[in-house]
């Protein structure tokens, strides 16, 4: 599985700028310009990349209340994004939403959700769509821990091994449903044995190697295109910061903190890179800057962009 | 015209529905070979083979998977085996179906049909007998619509599938062996409207779904009273249609609201404020009265059964008590 210089660089970008995107929102949440909350990806990029390396543009995606890595990896506009966090109403949703709604119908994007394992049931639909209209599109369907004990997330793959839709299940182990860890909330060891009960492949791959998401995702993808049905795919990765704004992290340690700072799945692309490819330091390092260039500017474009209307607060309840 | 089943009539909606659009198809248990539990899609497995999509017994996982073919463009009926049921997909209903639109700013759309059989008088007890439409009516996104006859089950499903928001459909039971006029051409019932089914001067009888036949029957009754009952039959309980009740009751002062769903926060009580808030409340010469199922839960005893909704006997008794006769 060959991935061309072009195809490399573009995941290096995405998933720098997934980092840059989630250290800025951090940093407005602390000057509280971000009302309500978030959820941040860090950490975590080289799922979402990895696995949108994968799809065609027109492919579909399902996300979490975690949904910034994987609206962005799936092509979002960084401008639109900011704005949406900041309530604006040249957001993505009109201010409607906020983080957790985020939906980018351009890309393929049906949407984060607010709901754990929300998107499964979606996507599980929206393959069954594809398959009845035999439009050769794949829908793949991120989830975490969390979600993978949650009725539907049964209920609906299920349906996919039943029926072999064209979905790819990625769930995000990041070890921890808000506090809890999966030790104490999840039966089974590898949520990917699970698999075996809906006829599907189960696969591990360490999450925090984009080459490894990206081939383990391919396979899966091209499987489905096939026809030959659904993957259940677990990553295993790591969250760097809190479940949300106001969390303490007094259920895990700084030091197990650190050991997974160490796996930074940006830090290990850039050695694969440069132990594998001719691109250069100098690349890298324009890409940084020029991905710096891009947030602030999503930034300026937020703040000045105006707010929703009162008037229009019932706006969008119905079609 | 010709006389049709309400459940025909409906079937009829379905089946043209499918030819009509390549995006439309069904989702449910039982729905294949089977025919529906209550016989809805009993013959059409043949033909629509590929419409039919026979489910297991996972309605959270339905709803949902309805709610994601909704929004890349397919147009869903799902049907869900009895409305009690409909507590368990209440996720995909309420905080998807409804909102997806809205939390949005309008990029998404859900164009769904939740079909469902509802209601009590089969003896099926309480687990399987609820009206809870006004559950649905009080949530922002949805549409709720209850049909009361074959000519407006398959205009309103017509004009469900081809509407663009999630729509619940009740059906009650006792509805699908009744009779009535159904035009055999395409045609649409708009969501949102009620209808006067029988004009009368001196009270609004304002009913909907099974409590419009007992209503008209009871109509009927009274005019040995000497009293003339104009009968509205709501259809949708979202949107509601305030322009039709409020002319009635400016017409005749006063006001029944029947409703087969308990009492407590019914959408009787939604009716009612509405015309309190209305120019009507200056028309109204007694107050305003609700008849409605009583707050329990739909027991199995027949005799007891009956007791806890209205029937026409109420009806008539409850009217003649307002004109002391």
């Amino acid at each position: 599985m060959e991935l061309s210089k072009e195809k490399l660089l573009w995941m290096y970008q995405k998933m720098v700028e997934i980092r840059q995107f989630e250290l800025k929102v951090d940093e407005l949440f602390k000057k509280n310009m971000i009302w309500g909350t978030c959820h941040l990806y860090v950490g975590e990029e080289a799922t979402a990349v990895g696995a949108c390396a994968a799809l065609n543009p027109d492919d579909y995606i399902t996300s979490t209340h975690r949904g910034h890595g994987h609206t962005i990896a799936k092509g979002a506009d960084l401008k639109k994004m900011m704005a949406e966090l900041l309530g604006k109403e040249t957001g993505y949703c009109k201010g409607r939403g906020g983080s957790m709604h985020i939906v980018d119908v351009s890309t393929g994007n049906l949407g984060a959700n607010g709901i754990v394992a929300g998107g499964i049931p979606i996507a599980t639909g929206a393959a069954l769509a594809s398959k009845l209209k035999k439009d050769n599109k794949v829908t793949i369907c991120f989830f975490g821990d969390g979600a993978a004990n949650e009725g539907v997330f049964h209920e609906s793959l299920n349906m996919a091994g039943l029926w072999k839709l064209p979905v790819v299940y990625i769930c995000e182990n990041n070890l921890y449903g808000m506090s809890n860890p999966v030790s104490k909330s999840t039966a089974v060891k590898d949520i990917a044995q699970r698999a075996e009960s809906y006829n599907m492949p189960g696969v591990i791959v360490d999450g925090n190697d984009i080459v490894e998401v990206y081939k383990a995702v391919k396979e899966a993808v091209d499987r489905a295109r096939r026809g030959e049905g659904a993957t259940l795919i677990e990553s295993k990765t790591y969250r760097w910061l809190g479940h949300s704004k106001s969390d303490p992290r007094v259920y895990r340690t700084r030091e197990e903190e650190e050991e997974w700072k160490k796996k930074d799945p940006i830090k290990r692309f850039e050695k694969y890179l440069e132990e594998t490819t001719d691109i250069t330091k100098d690349e890298l390092e324009e890409i940084n800057k020029k991905v710096e260039q891009e947030i602030e500017e999503a930034y300026q474009f937020a703040i000045n962009s105006p707010d929703p209307r009162v008037e229009d607060l019932a706006k969008y309840v119905y079609a | 015209m010709t006389e049709k089943l309400y459940i025909d009539a409906l079937a009829e909606a379905i089946r043209e529905e499918f030819d009509r659009d390549p995006n439309v198809f069904m989702m449910g248990e039982d729905i294949g070979i089977y025919g529906g539990a209550f016989g809805v899609t009993k013959g059409m497995y043949e033909k629509y083979k590929d419409k039919l999509i026979e489910t297991p017994i996972s309605e959270a996982g339905i709803v949902g998977a309805a709610v994601g073919a909704a929004l890349v463009g397919m147009r869903p009926i799902v049907e869900i085996m009895f409305s009690d049921f409909l507590t368990l997909p209440m996720e995909w209903i309420v905080n998807q179906a409804a909102k997806l639109r809205y939390m949005t700013g309008g990029q998404l759309k859900v164009p769904m049909v939740i079909r469902t059989p509802m209601g009590s008088g089969t003896g099926a007890a309480a687990q399987h007998s609820q009206s809870f439409p006004a559950i649905f009516a009080h949530i922002p996104g949805l549409k709720v619509v209850m049909p009361a006859t074959p000519y407006d089950v398959k205009g309103l499903l017509k004009a469900a599938v081809r509407d663009d928001n999630p729509v619940l459909f009740f059906e009650h039971k006792l509805l699908y062996w009744t009779k009535g006029e159904v035009p055999e051409e395409d045609y649409i019932v708009p969501i949102g409207k009620a209808e006067i089914k029988r004009e009368g001067k001196d009270i609004t009888i304002i009913a909907g779904s099974i409590t419009v036949p007992r209503s008209l029957e009871a109509a009927e009754e009274l005019k040995t009273y000497g009293i003339d009952a104009e009968v509205i039959d709501i259809k949708s309980l979202s949107p509601l249609d305030e322009e039709t009740i409020v002319k009635s009751v400016i017409k005749t002062g006063k006001i029944l609201i029947v409703e087969d769903d308990n009492k407590n926060y019914g959408w009787g009580a939604e009716v009612l404020s509405k015309l309190v808030e209305s120019e009507a409340f200056d028309y109204l010469d007694y107050p305003i009265q609700r008849l409605a199922g009583k707050n329990v839960p739909i027991p199995y005893n027949p005799q007891l059964e009956r007791a806890a909704v209205p029937q026409t006997e109420d009806i008539v008794q409850k009217v003649r008590s307002i004109f002391d006769k």
